[in-house]
Order: C-alpha cells, then sequence, then structure tokens
C-alpha cells in the first residue's frame, strides 16, 4: 500500500492475530476490547441511519465516517475529562464516545442551527473550512500552558489537546501554521491525521511524496503512522501522544492509516474516481470486522453477544430517527441576539424592521 | 489628570494598562516583543510583563489570528498585532470565517474577546502593501466590530475598550498620525467606543470621516471658515457599527454631507453612508451625498500618494459642489 510505512505500528492483523511491537503495547483488558467494538458496532449504526436520514432528505448533508471506526474510538477512548478535543465534519464516533448528544449533530447538518452544542468546553464545533481548526487547537494549548495546566506532578491537573484533520488538510497553510506554532510554543496538542486515502476525489498521491507523518520531524516533533483500522494500535499510540502533551514535552502527529468506506459527504459519487478493487482491498481490513475476529478467538464474545448488541444498534436507530422530529430551528430572534455578545444599535433596528415585516407577513 | 502624547504613546500607555488590569489579556505579533513592535506601540511591554503576556509570533498571520482564536476560547483576550494594513489578507480566511462567526455559530456560547490592531492608511512614503485601508472588508462581515481612532485621547481610551468588549473589534489605527501630540485625560470617563463624535461644530455642510482623515477634515474646515463657509466635522470612530443617530441628527442639521476616506470610492464605507442619508433625509437635504475617497486603483506608488489622497483642496471642490446646488 502506498504511503504505508515498514514501522506502521499495528498490534492486531486483519486477521485478528495480536502482534507484538517493541515500542507500543496495548494496556487494556479484554473487557475494555469488548467495550470499544460495541462503540464501533454503534458508531457505524448512528452513521448509516444519519446517511439514510439524509437521503429521506432530513438532513442537508452528511459526513460518512465508515471505515474510520477505530481511528475515532481508539483516540477517543485515550482522551480524559480535562482533555479538549477540536474535530473536522466526521467525528461523529469520538463525539458519541465522549457522550456528546448526537441531536447536536443532526442538528448542525439538518440546518437547524449552526452548532449550538452542549459541552463545547470538552468537544468544539464541527469545522467545515479545512485546516482552520488546527489552528484553533494549537491556541487553546498554547492557554492550556499559560494556565499551568500541563506538567504538573498531579497527573489529574494535566490536559492537552486533540486535533483531527484529514490528509487534504495537510496541504493547508493553516495547519502548516499550526504545526510551526505548536513546535514553537511547546503546545500540548496531538495532531491526529485520519489519512483516509482521499481528499474528496483527490488521492493522498496528489497531497503529497512522502508519508505524512514523516513530514512532523520537520517542524521538530515526532510523527507516527499507525494502523487507523487496528483500534488496539490506535489507542496505544494515542496514549503515548497525549500523555507526553499533558507531561509538557510537547506536540506530536499521528498518521492514523485508514480508509473511507463510503463517500466523502451524500453528495459525492466515489465510483466516479476510485477502482472498486481498492474498496475490495480495504474491506478486508475492515475494523470492525478485525476486532470481532480476535475477540470471538479468545472467547470474549459470542453470537449471543453480537445479536444483543445488534439490538442496542436498532434501539439508537429508533432514537435517530425520533430525534428528528424534536429537533427546533433556530429563529431570526435568535441569530439576531447572537452575532454579537454586546449587541448593536445598529443590528437592533435591523432586528425591529425583520419583526414588523414578520409581523405584517402573518396578519 | 492631563497630559500631552502622541497617538503611538497613548496606545501603548492603554496596552499598559489593559494588561494591568486583567491577567487574561495578552498580546501577540510579529516582533512586538523585544522590538516593542515596528511603530514601537508594544515598546518596555514585554519587559515589564514577561514573554507569556507579550509574546512573539512566528510569521504567520493566519496563525497569529487562528491561535488567537484558540486562546479566546480558553479564556484569553489576545491582542494582536498585524503589522501592516497588506498583511492581513494571509489571516483574512480566519478573521472572516472562524473569528466574525464564532458567537452566532455556537448561539452565544463562544465570543471572540478578540482585538486585531491594524496600522493603516497611507501618507508616509512607504513600499506598496504598507499603505492600504482594508476597513471595508471587515465593516462588511457581520460579527466584526470596526473601529479607528483619530487622536491620542481616544487611542488611549478606545483600546481599552476595544480589550474589554466581549466581541472581535478590528481596530484600524491611522499609522500616518502615530506622532501627532494630542491631550490625553486619563481621569474623565470616556465616550462609548461605538459613539461618533463631533469633532468640529458647522452648519453650511457635514464632512464624515474617520481616522487618518480627521485631520484632513479639520484643516478643511479651518481655511473652508476663511473663505466664510462653516463645515462640521463628524468622526466617525466606529465603522462598524456606525452611530446613525448622531450622522443623522448632524446632517439633518445642515443639510449637506461630503463623506471622506481613503479607501477606493467603489463600495466603500462611503457608499454605505450615502445610501443611508438618502434613504433617511431625501426630503431634508439640499444636495446629494457626495464623496471624496481614493481613486479605484490599487494603492499607488509612494511618490504620488498626495494625488491619491483626499487632500483639503480635493475636499473643499467637493464641498463646493454640494453648495453649489
Ligand atoms: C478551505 C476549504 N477548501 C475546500 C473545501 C471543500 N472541501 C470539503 S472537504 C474537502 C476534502 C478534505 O479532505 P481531507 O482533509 O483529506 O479530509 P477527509 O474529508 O478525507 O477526512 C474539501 C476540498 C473546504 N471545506 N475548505
Amino acid at each position: 500500500m502506498r504511503g504505508q510505512s515498514h514501522d506502521m505500528v499495528q498490534l492486531l492483523t486483519p486477521d485478528g492475530e495480536r502482534v507484538h511491537n517493541e515500542d507500543f503495547e496495548f494496556t487494556g483488558s479484554t473487557e475494555d476490547l469488548v467495550g470499544y467494538l460495541r462503540d464501533m458496532i454503534l458508531a457505524r449504526r448512528f452513521d448509516a441511519e444519519a446517511t439514510a436520514l439524509q437521503r429521506h432528505g432530513e438532513l442537508g448533508l452528511w459526513t460518512p465516517l465508515i471505515g474510520q471506526e477505530a481511528a475515532q474510538v481508539g483516540s477517543a477512548r485515550a482522551l480524559r475529562t480535562p482533555d479538549v478535543v477540536f474535530p473536522s465534519y466526521r467525528e461523529h464516533a469520538v463525539a458519541m464516545v465522549l457522550g456528546l448528544p448526537y441531536s447536536n449533530l443532526l442538528s448542525m447538518f439538518r440546518g437547524c442551527d449552526g452548532g449550538d452544542w452542549e459541552r463545547l468546553e470538552t468537544f468544539k464545533n464541527y469545522q467545515i473550512v479545512i485546516g482552520c481548526q488546527a489552528l484553533h487547537a494549537t491556541g487553546y494549548a498554547m492557554g492550556l500552558q499559560l494556565d499551568g495546566a500541563v506538567g504538573n506532578e498531579n497527573p489529574d491537573d494535566n490536559a492537552a489537546v486533540i486535533v483531527y484533520h484529514g490528509d487534504g488538510a495537510a496541504s493547508q497553510g493553516d495547519v502548516n501554521e499550526a504545526y510551526v506554532f505548536a513546535a514553537s510554543y511547546n503546545a500540548p496538542v496531538v495532531f491526529f491525521c485520519q489519512n483516509n486515502q482521499w481528499a474528496i476525489s483527490e488521492p493522498i498521491a496528489l497531497q503529497s511524496r512522502i508519508p505524512l507523518f514523516e513530514r512532523a520531524k520537520g517542524f521538530g516533533f515526532p510523527g507516527i503512522q499507525v494502523d487507523g483500522n487496528d483500534v488496539l494500535a490506535v489507542k496505544a499510540v494515542s496514549d503515548w501522544a497525549l500523555e507526553r502533551a499533558r507531561n509538557g514535552e510537547g506536540p506530536a502527529f499521528i498518521e492514523a492509516f485508514t480508509y473511507r468506506m463510503g463517500a466523502h459527504t451524500t453528495s459525492d459519487d466515489p465510483t466516479k474516481y476510485r477502482e472498486s478493487s481498492d474498496d475490495e482491498e480495504w474491506r478486508g481490513r475492515d475494523p470492525i470486522l478485525r476486532l470481532t475476529r480476535y475477540l470471538e478467538k479468545e472467547g470474549a464474545i459470542d453470537d449471543e453477544w453480537l445479536a444483543k448488541v445488534e439490538e442496542d444498534a436498532k434501539v439508537l436507530g429508533a432514537e435517530v430517527r425520533a430525534t428528528i422530529p424534536q429537533l427546533k430551528d433556530t429563529t431570526m430572534d435568535r441569530l439576531f441576539e447572537t452575532v454579537y455578545a454586546e449587541p448593536t444599535v445598529a443590528l437592533e433596528a435591523q432586528r425591529r424592521e425583520y419583526a414588523e415585516y414578520a409581523a405584517g407577513e402573518d396578519a | 489628570m492631563n497630559e500631552s502624547l502622541t497617538m503611538a504613546k497613548a496606545l501603548n500607555r492603554g496596552l499598559r494598562r489593559a494588561l494591568q488590569a486583567d491577567p487574561k489579556v495578552l498580546l501577540a505579533g510579529e516582533d512586538i516583543g523585544k522590538l516593542g513592535g515596528v511603530f514601537r506601540i508594544t515598546e518596555g511591554l514585554q519587559a515589564e510583563f514577561g514573554e507569556n503576556r507579550v509574546v512573539d509570533s512566528p510569521l504567520a498571520e493566519s496563525g497569529i489570528i487562528g491561535t488567537a482564536v484558540g486562546l479566546a476560547m480558553r479564556g484569553y483576550r489576545p491582542v494582536v498585532e498585524i503589522q501592516f494594513d497588506g498583511f492581513v489578507f494571509p489571516g483574512f480566511a480566519q478573521i472572516v470565517t472562524q473569528v466574525a462567526k464564532m458567537n452566532m455559530r455556537t448561539g452565544g456560547r463562544t465570543p471572540m474577546p478578540m482585538v486585531i490592531r491594524i496600522p493603516f492608511g497611507g501618507g508616509i512614503g512607504a513600499v506598496e502593501h504598507h499603505s492600504e485601508s482594508p476597513e471595508g472588508y471587515f465593516a462588511h462581515t457581520p460579527g466584526l466590530k470596526v473601529v479607528s481612532p483619530s487622536n491620542a485621547n481616544d487611542a488611549y481610551w478606545m483600546i481599552q475598550q476595544a480589550i474589554q468588549s466581549n466581541d472581535p473589534v478590528v481596530f484600524m489605527e491611522p499609522k500616518r498620525r502615530y506622532h501627532v501630540k494630542g491631550t490625553v485625560n486619563f481621569s474623565a470617563k470616556p465616550q462609548p467606543m461605538h459613539q461618533a463624535a463631533i469633532a468640529r461644530y458647522g452648519t453650511d455642510a457635514t464632512l464624515i470621516c474617520y481616522g487618518p482623515m480627521v485631520k484632513t477634515c479639520l484643516d478643511a474646515a479651518a481655511v473652508a471658515e476663511e473663505e466664510g463657509t462653516s463645515l462640521e466635522v463628524v468622526d466617525l470612530r466606529t465603522i462598524s457599527p456606525i452611530d446613525w443617530v448622531t450622522l443623522i441628527s448632524s446632517v439633518r442639521r445642515t443639510k449637506r454631507a461630503v463623506v471622506v476616506h481613503e479607501a477606493p470610492r467603489t463600495l466603500g464605507i462611503g457608499s454605505e453612508i450615502a445610501a443611508r442619508l438618502h434613504e433617511d433625509l431625501f426630503y431634508v437635504m439640499e444636495s446629494p451625498v457626495m464623496r471624496v475617497a481614493g481613486y479605484d486603483m490599487p494603492y499607488p506608488p509612494a511618490r504620488v500618494e498626495e494625488e491619491y489622497l483626499p487632500s483639503v483642496d480635493r475636499i473643499l471642490d467637493v464641498v463646493d459642489q454640494s453648495l453649489a446646488y
């Protein structure tokens, strides 16, 4: 596979065999892994439901995550309470692991609001402009450092920031500027790049001649490539990077080598730009299948367990569908109210103008 | 307590007070630390407040503004310096897509208390990209507030008000007036930031201006007075939001208005002011609102900039046209 390094960290093969790595090991229990599998199955279901809702015209757009479950669940499970996430627009599984109400995500893609989310202190808004959030994350991490929230004796006092971006985003100026700032100020930020091989229709080869993780060295911090479809490896590598950051050892770059199994968004057609043989090959690396195989072999799960999770997924699906009619559209009033934190006389005048016009229309 | 200071020194004092008043205020930008900024506005502040409060940034405007977004999210009140007007554009995307929209996008949960200081405008004989007036781009962007002090007293107070504001403020500093002295009153309660000021009272026509053009307009009004014409000068002080109350009441009295700015004429601030005055005062005014502005060309080479910039003579010519109606 082009761009895949010999040093790529892998702890579980696509066939579900544990492998040893010199530098990284998965420290969780089998029980934890059963939990991760459940996370991944539910995330895939949530994603499938949302995709279907878009097809039924209930969402304006959806950004499917299918294929990237291990990258997201593995990294999210490495987070702790004071850590903060700066997502792109596809990190649904991260949001779910952190317990963010998924109605928030649906609401944004339905166009009910622009990201009026709960728990923004932990999980920031989805970002549509490619790469912008890498700088926000870095600035926030600089703030953590200034606040003395890094490198303390007591590990509970330490926090880190994780920012998700894509392989295409790695070409953006903002992302590269974020690497520079993070390095210059030794900011506690982990750049988590999901190299899903594609930026809409553009292959990774168009963004980079070298494997992306190798770029980190040029910015002055460690970069590592991990099998993004191996949740054990992703968790192990994320633990390492986040722990370094919390300890005050500065930024790190993780390239999760993965694959977007579906479309970029519900508006594109991947058959126009890629071979079905690629899909086939990657299907063999499916993150969910891999962990299922392993846990079955271990005797940690069985058909009954799988049937139970399938049942939970169905319930989740029904909940997701039931959420839609409950989503409330924002109002023009609320928008007028929130353009500024401190309202202006000029805009208040427009607000009254709108109110008079709207009242007249109703009459 | 009064003191005579240049606008540059007044800004420096204002920043210093803001740093003293609130530990969450921090300054960032290129060369603002040891050097004190290319215009020395931040001179001495790093020595006094340390490298964590007055931060030298890598040479990356988007990085400066984008990281300030993150710092604001973390509870800081970043004040960033863009070295020159023409260099704000690499950071433009962050300003218009992130800084301006964050409060509304998040339903008011993530305000952006940030100040973006930009030394702007021409008249200093500089090379390309060092003399521009990009305020229109920002004033056209909802979610931003845009202000420009024209004198030392306003500079001192408005920079502090901008820093205290919970909204992002683009703070346009008229660089060719940096070294003009004025009386700063340190004890009197300042005017609200988003209020225009009548810089000179008059009866025959209103000159509307802000930042660097206020002095030029006052000079024009002084000359006009010798010729028997009484001009009122309104210093907008705030470009977004515009204080329509003060502006409209002035023009209602004088019945004539001329807007003066350095930025190119087409779709400039003057266009908005003219449109609004015509909407509100059509039956009151004796002549159409007229404009004296930069021409619709990229800022010219320094040796011809005086031809480009609104001058006392050009302003008085247009005033004559207005009075001739
Ligand atoms: C600045 C900017 N340019 C273009 C776009 C349109 N766009 C949306 S997603 C995308 C591809 C991004 O690819 P990548 O960074 O690899 O992320 P992925 O979606 O694969 O996770 C593009 C070009 C955008 N949102 N922002």
